[in-house]
């Protein structure tokens, strides 16, 4: 028992040290709400008041997040992974972090959530669409979605992963790892430049 | 017609539809956990407004973030008043959007290029 305790308070302190190691300044795991969406960016808006950061990237940094954290909320509900020992419907994981040194920094926003793997194709589809697209093919694609899209069922305009590419002018990153036959977690993984985007 | 006064909060917007004022004015953030269901109302009211519009209408946004499910309602919003001015109907959109906001600058134009009615742009 006492040998179990210690263990326990040692893996808080490895928790602990990772964090900082990976300057991941918020890591959450769980349900994601609108409640939760409005505290963690309340939250970030504060730190970088804090560290006077610049107005554009503040905004920016938001705006990652919020899409980030809807798209969680609204996606990742239909998924219930507790069967195969996975995180129940509506779960994920996100976490915030700062990436690179003090000269050329970066903001990272990192979620992960389970699919399923019949749903893969058209997500993976989008995202290659996204990624091979410039700065004016993206707007175009934008208005078309807005003009032609309609809003699901839980409110999503299939609109934020195209604006997340607009707004930091950063390919996305992203990763499927199998869970099982059926099932996957989808991985992606935003930056904000510190530097001023052209 | 009803007046329609919604206060804003962190994440819907101030909204004011007066018909009898002539006031139409979206204001603040929006971001509501259902944007269906916030903007529901508001559709409906221009959709009563467009039996017997103002002479003049003007629809002023002073935005200072939206995010992607809003900007469909915003559009949403904006064919409505596209439909009155295509019935003959003298509409105008005012578009605020705060200096060094290139992103709400772009939205605006994206949206003047989307729908058939005149836009004006305005910085503070």
């Amino acid at each position: 028992m006492e040998q179990k305790s210690t263990d326990y308070m040692k893996l808080i302190y490895s928790f602990h040290e990772e964090m900082l190691r990976n300057d991941f300044t918020l890591v959450y795991e769980g349900e994601i709400t609108h409640q939760i969406t409005k505290a963690f960016t309340s939250l970030a808006e504060n730190n970088m008041e804090r560290m006077s950061e610049d107005t554009s990237i503040k905004k920016k940094v938001f705006h990652v997040m919020v899409e980030c954290l809807q798209n969680l909320s609204k996606h990742s509900e239909e998924n219930d992974l507790t069967k195969y020992g996975g995180g129940p419907a509506g779960n994920g994981i996100f976490i915030v972090g700062k990436l690179g040194e003090t000269t050329n920094q970066q903001y990272h926003v990192i979620t992960g959530n389970p699919i399923e793997n019949e749903k893969m194709p058209e997500l993976l589809a989008l995202l290659e669409k996204i990624n091979e697209l410039d700065k004016e093919g993206l707007k175009e694609f934008y208005k078309r979605q807005m003009r032609e899209g309609t809003l699901s069922e839980k409110g999503g305009a299939g609109l934020g992963l195209i604006d997340i590419a607009r707004k930091t002018g950063e390919k996305l990153e992203y990763h499927f790892v199998p869970v099982d036959e059926n099932n996957s977690f989808f991985l992606l993984r935003t930056k904000i430049s510190r530097k001023q985007l052209d | 017609m009803d007046v329609i006064k919604i206060k804003g909060t962190d994440d819907t917007p101030n909204v004011i539809l007066d018909a009898q004022n002539n006031i139409i004015e979206f204001s603040g953030r929006s971001l509501p956990e259902d944007v269906a269901t916030f903007y529901a109302p508001i559709i409906e009211w221009i959709a009563q407004y467009a039996k017997s519009p103002n002479s003049k209408t003007n629809v002023v946004f002073k935005l200072e973030y939206f995010n992607t499910a809003s900007s469909k309602m915003i559009l949403d919003i904006l064919l409505k008043y596209e439909e009155i001015h295509k019935e003959g109907h003298d509409v105008m959109v005012s578009w605020y959007y705060q200096e060094d906001d290139e992103d709400m600058e772009e939205a605006c134009d994206e949206y003047a290029d989307i729908v058939e009615i005149p836009f004006q742009k305005f910085s503070y």
